[in-house]
C-alpha cells in the first residue's frame, strides 16, 4: 500500500533542518517526507523540539533556519511569509489556541477562509454563504451557533479551543494539516469528537502530521509512521507499532537507543 | 524584532488630506489685543452684547495663566503670533451655492464632502467651515420646514439674536478655563443648531471643520439646543493640511438638552498630526460641554480622535434634570510622536442620574495615549450611577499608555464602576492569524477594529464605516 502511495510526489518534505531562537539551537537536523494520504506522528518529551517543528513549518517569526530546507508540493517554502504558506495550504492546529477579543469567531473564519478560496481560485464568500458552509462544518466538531457569535477563542474551555481549531482545519481544507498536541486537555468524549473530525477531512489527496505524547490520539487515528524526536533531532522512525511500545517502555527506553547509536 | 519593525511601518500611512487651497484670503494682523477683538465683531457685525462679552472673556484671559497640569511639554505658544481671523475673499452676500467660489467647492469635494446641489450626501445636511468662515450650508429649506435651525454661529447671531444672548457661554463661562476664555474672546465662526420642541430632526447635522491657512487659528464655537422632546444627531469631522508649524484650534462645543430631549454628537477628528519626527500638527485644544437640563434628557459624546499633534479635551455632561443621561464613547489613535490627553466629566447633580463611559485608547510608534477622565456625584445625586471603562492598546514597544480616572462622591446613595485593561498586540496574536491566511495588516487592522468595537457600534451608521476606514488608513500602509 505505501509503495503505490509513492508513486505520487511528496505533499511536504522537510530535509535535514536545523533552526534557533536567540542563538539557541533547538532543531539540529530533522528530515521528514510525507506523502498524500499518510498520517505520521511526532512522539518525545517536552522540550525535545517537537512544537518548534510545527511551527517553523507554518513561519512562525522567532525562528530562524540556519541549515536545511522546507519544501511544499516541490517548492522551497524557507522564505515564505506565515499567511502565504496557509493560503497555500499549510495547517497548523495550536497546542494553546489564542485568544484575540474582539474579533468574531464568525469574521475571522470568513475572513480566514476567503483568503485560502482566493488563492485556489475559488469564489469569495459572502456573510450568508459563509454561514451555510460554516454550518455544515460546524457538525463536524459538534460545536453549535454560538461559537460564531463569540470573540475567537475568549472565554472559550480547553476542549472547545481545540474543537475550534478542527473547524477551522475543516473550512481550510489544507493540503497538509501539523496538529500539535490537539489531544491535550481533552476528555474521553472531546477526544472522540476531535478525532473523528480529523478523520473526515483526511483524504488520499491529503497529509497529516500528529504530535502528541498519548497513545490514546492514535488509538482512534492510527498513523503510517511515527517518529520519535529527542533533542532537536528524530532518533527513531517506525511503524504505529512503535507508539505502543513507547507507551510500554516510556521515553527511557529512547533515552538507551541515543546511548547506543 | 522583525514583526515589531513591521508594526511600526503598517501604522506609517501618509496623511490624505494634507494639500492646501490656494485661494484669496481675506485676514487680518496677526496678534491679540482689545482692537483686534473689536475688528473681528465689526467684521461680523455684532450686537454690543457680544462685543462686551468676547471683551470680557479677553479681560479674564489675560488674568489667566496657560495650563500645564496635564504635562504635554509643547513649546510656547506665541498668541501674538497668530492671526485671529481668515477668510477666504467671496462676494458679501451669497445667496446661492452657485455664488460660492468653486476652489471652496473643489476642495470640500476633494475632503469627500461634496456641496453642490447634484453631489451633496443625500442624508447629511453638511455646514462647511473654511478657516474662520461658513462656507455653505446645505438642506436648510428642507430643515426649516421643521422648523429646525441649522446655520453658522455668525448667521445665527444675526437672525437668532434672543437664542444667542440666552444660551452662549451658559454650559462653558468664558472664565471656564484658559482655552474657552481665548474662545471666547475671539471665537470666529462654528455651526448653531435649533431643535424645537417635540421634533426629531429629519436628517444627521453635520459640520466639516477645515483649516487652510498655516499662520492662522481656529476658534470655532457650536451651539446646539434642543427643546423638550427633541432629538438630534449631529456629526463632526476635522482635516487640516501639512504645515511645518502648529496651528492652534481652540474651539468651544456647548449642547442643552430640555425635558426629554436628546442630542447625540459624533466627532471624527483627523488634523494633521505632524511628521514622523514630531514636526507640525495641530494643537487640539478643545472644551466640548453638554447640559442636560431637562428630566430624562440625554447626551451621548461618540468621538474617534486619530489627528492633531497634540489632542487635550474632555467632553463633559452636567446631569441636572432628574434621570438625565450622559454618555462618553472615545476612541483616540495616536501614533509617532502624538500626544492625546482625552476623557469625559461626568457630573452627577440630579437624582437618579446616569452616565456611561468607554474609551479605548490605541497607541503606536512613540505617542503617549492618556484617558483622563473625572466621575462626581453632588450631593443630591441620590441614586445615580456610573459605569466606566478605559482600556488601552500598545502598538510596538516605545508608545505608552495612561488612565487616571477621578472619583470624587459626595452621595453615599450612587454607585460608580471602573474597569480598566491593558493589552498589547501580541506577536503570538499577529502569527495565529497569519497561519490562517490573513495578511499582516489586515490582521493588525482586524485586531484594532475589534478592540474598538463597543465605541464604533455606537457610532451613526455613515460615520461607523467611516471611521473603521480611518482607523484602517492609519494602520494600513497599502489600503487607499
Amino acid at each position: 500500500m505505501q509503495s503505490k502511495m509513492k508513486e505520487s510526489d511528496p505533499i511536504l518534505e522537510v530535509e535535514n533542518l536545523s533552526a534557533s531562537t536567540d542563538n539557541l539551537p533547538i532543531l539540529k537536523g530533522v528530515s521528514i517526507t510525507v506523502y498524500p494520504g499518510e498520517i505520521h506522528a511526532i512522539m518525545g518529551r517536552n522540550g525535545c523540539g517537537k512544537s518548534t517543528l510545527s511551527k517553523i513549518i507554518a513561519g512562525h517569526p522567532s525562528y530562524n533556519i540556519t541549515n536545511g530546507d522546507i519544501k511544499f508540493l516541490g517548492e522551497n517554502i524557507n522564505s515564505l511569509e506565515p499567511e502565504e504558506r496557509a493560503q497555500s495550504g499549510i495547517f497548523l492546529g495550536f497546542q494553546y489556541p489564542i485568544e484575540i477579543p474582539g474579533v468574531s469567531n464568525l469574521e475571522f473564519l470568513r475572513v480566514s477562509t476567503n483568503a485560502r478560496r482566493k488563492f485556489l481560485n475559488k469564489e469569495e464568500l459572502d456573510t450568508f454563504d459563509f454561514e451555510e458552509l460554516v454550518k455544515e462544518k460546524l457538525e463536524l466538531v459538534k460545536m453549535d451557533n454560538a461559537f460564531l457569535s463569540r470573540s475567537v477563542n475568549q472565554g472559550f474551555s480547553g476542549g472547545e479551543k481545540k474543537r475550534n481549531e478542527i473547524l477551522q482545519m475543516a473550512l481550510l481544507e489544507p493540503k497538509i494539516a501539523i496538529l500539535d498536541e490537539t489531544d491535550s486537555g481533552l476528555d474521553i468524549d472531546a477526544l472522540r469528537i476531535v478525532a473523528s473530525g480529523i478523520k473526515k477531512i483526511a483524504n488520499t489527496q491529503t497529509g497529516i502530521i500528529l504530535i502528541t505524547h498519548y497513545q490514546r490520539l492514535l488509538d482512534e487515528i492510527k498513523p503510517n509512521y511515527v517518529h520519535v524526536m529527542s533533542d532537536g533531532k528524530i532518533i527513531k522512525t517506525g511503524g504505529s507499532d512503535l507508539a505502543l511500545e513507547l507507551e510500554k517502555k516510556g521515553y527511557e527506553w529512547t533515552d538507551n537507543y541515543i546511548k547506543q547509536s | 524584532m522583525v514583526n515589531e519593525n513591521l508594526v511600526k511601518d503598517v501604522v506609517k500611512e501618509p496623511y490624505k488630506y494634507g494639500f492646501v487651497t490656494d485661494i484669496e484670503t481675506e485676514k487680518i494682523a496677526k496678534g491679540l489685543n482689545e482692537d483686534i477683538i473689536r475688528l473681528i465683531s465689526q467684521k461680523k457685525e455684532e450686537p454690543k452684547y457680544l462685543l462686551d462679552f468676547r471683551l470680557k472673556a479677553f479681560k479674564k484671559w489675560q488674568k489667566m495663566k496657560e495650563p500645564d497640569w496635564a504635562g504635554l511639554g509643547y513649546k510656547q505658544i506665541d498668541y501674538q503670533d497668530i492671526i485671529y481671523y481668515s477668510a477666504p475673499k467671496q462676494k458679501e452676500k451669497i445667496s446661492s451655492l452657485d455664488e460660492v467660489d468653486p476652489k471652496l467647492l473643489e476642495t470640500f469635494d476633494k475632503l469627500g464632502i461634496p456641496l453642490t446641489e447634484q453631489k451633496k450626501l443625500t442624508n447629511v445636511a453638511v455646514d462647511a467651515v473654511f478657516d474662520s468662515v461658513s462656507i455653505a450650508t446645505t438642506f436648510r429649506e428642507e430643515l426649516a420646514e421643521h422648523g429646525v435651525i441649522f446655520c453658522s454661529i455668525s448667521e445665527a447671531v444675526k437672525n437668532h439674536s434672543d437664542l444667542i444672548e440666552k444660551y452662549l457661554g451658559t454650559v462653558v463661562p468664558a472664565s471656564d478655563n484658559y482655552f474657552a476664555a481665548l474662545n471666547s474672546a475671539v471665537f470666529s465662526d462654528g455651526s448653531f443648531v435649533y431643535i424645537p420642541k417635540g421634533v426629531t430632526c429629519p436628517m444627521d447635522l453635520s459640520s466639516y471643520f477645515r483649516i487652510n491657512s498655516g499662520d492662522s487659528g481656529q476658534f470655532e464655537r457650536t451651539l446646539i439646543i434642543a427643546e423638550e422632546s427633541s432629538s438630534v444627531s449631529y456629526l463632526e469631522g476635522c482635516t487640516a493640511p501639512m504645515f511645518d508649524t502648529n496651528t492652534l484650534h481652540a474651539a468651544v462645543v456647548e449642547l442643552i438638552a430640555l425635558d426629554d430631549a436628546s442630542i447625540k454628537y459624533s466627532t471624527v477628528q483627523n488634523w494633521y498630526a505632524g511628521d514622523e519626527e514630531g514636526v507640525g500638527g495641530i494643537f487640539n485644544f478643545v472644551t466640548k460641554r453638554g447640559k442636560c437640563l431637562g428630566k430624562r434628557s440625554k447626551i451621548s459624546w461618540s468621538q474617534v480622535e486619530t489627528g492633531s499633534a497634540i489632542t487635550w479635551k474632555y467632553p463633559s455632561c452636567l446631569l441636572l434634570g432628574e434621570e438625565s443621561v450622559g454618555e462618553f464613547y472615545s476612541v483616540a489613535l495616536t501614533n509617532n510622536l502624538q500626544k492625546a490627553d482625552t476623557g469625559t466629566k461626568m457630573v452627577h447633580i440630579g437624582p437618579k442620574t446616569k452616565s456611561t463611559i468607554v474609551s479605548k485608547g490605541i497607541s503606536a510608534g512613540n505617542s503617549i495615549n492618556s484617558y483622563r477622565g473625572l466621575v462626581k456625584m453632588g450631593t443630591k445625586a441620590a441614586g445615580s450611577r456610573n459605569y466606566s471603562q478605559c482600556d488601552s492598546m500598545l502598538i510596538g514597544d516605545q508608545a505608552s499608555a495612561n488612565t487616571f480616572p477621578y472619583i470624587k462622591s459626595q452621595q453615599p446613595n450612587s454607585e460608580i464602576e471602573h474597569e480598566a485593561s491593558t493589552c498589547r498586540i501580541s506577536e503570538d496574536q499577529l502569527f495565529y492569524l497569519q497561519s490562517r491566511g490573513i495578511e499582516f495588516e489586515e490582521a493588525v487592522s482586524m485586531m484594532v477594529s475589534g478592540f474598538c468595537r463597543d465605541v464604533f457600534n455606537q457610532l451613526p451608521l455613515e460615520f461607523a464605516a467611516e471611521a473603521d476606514k480611518l482607523l484602517a488608513l492609519k494602520l494600513e500602509g497599502s489600503v487607499g
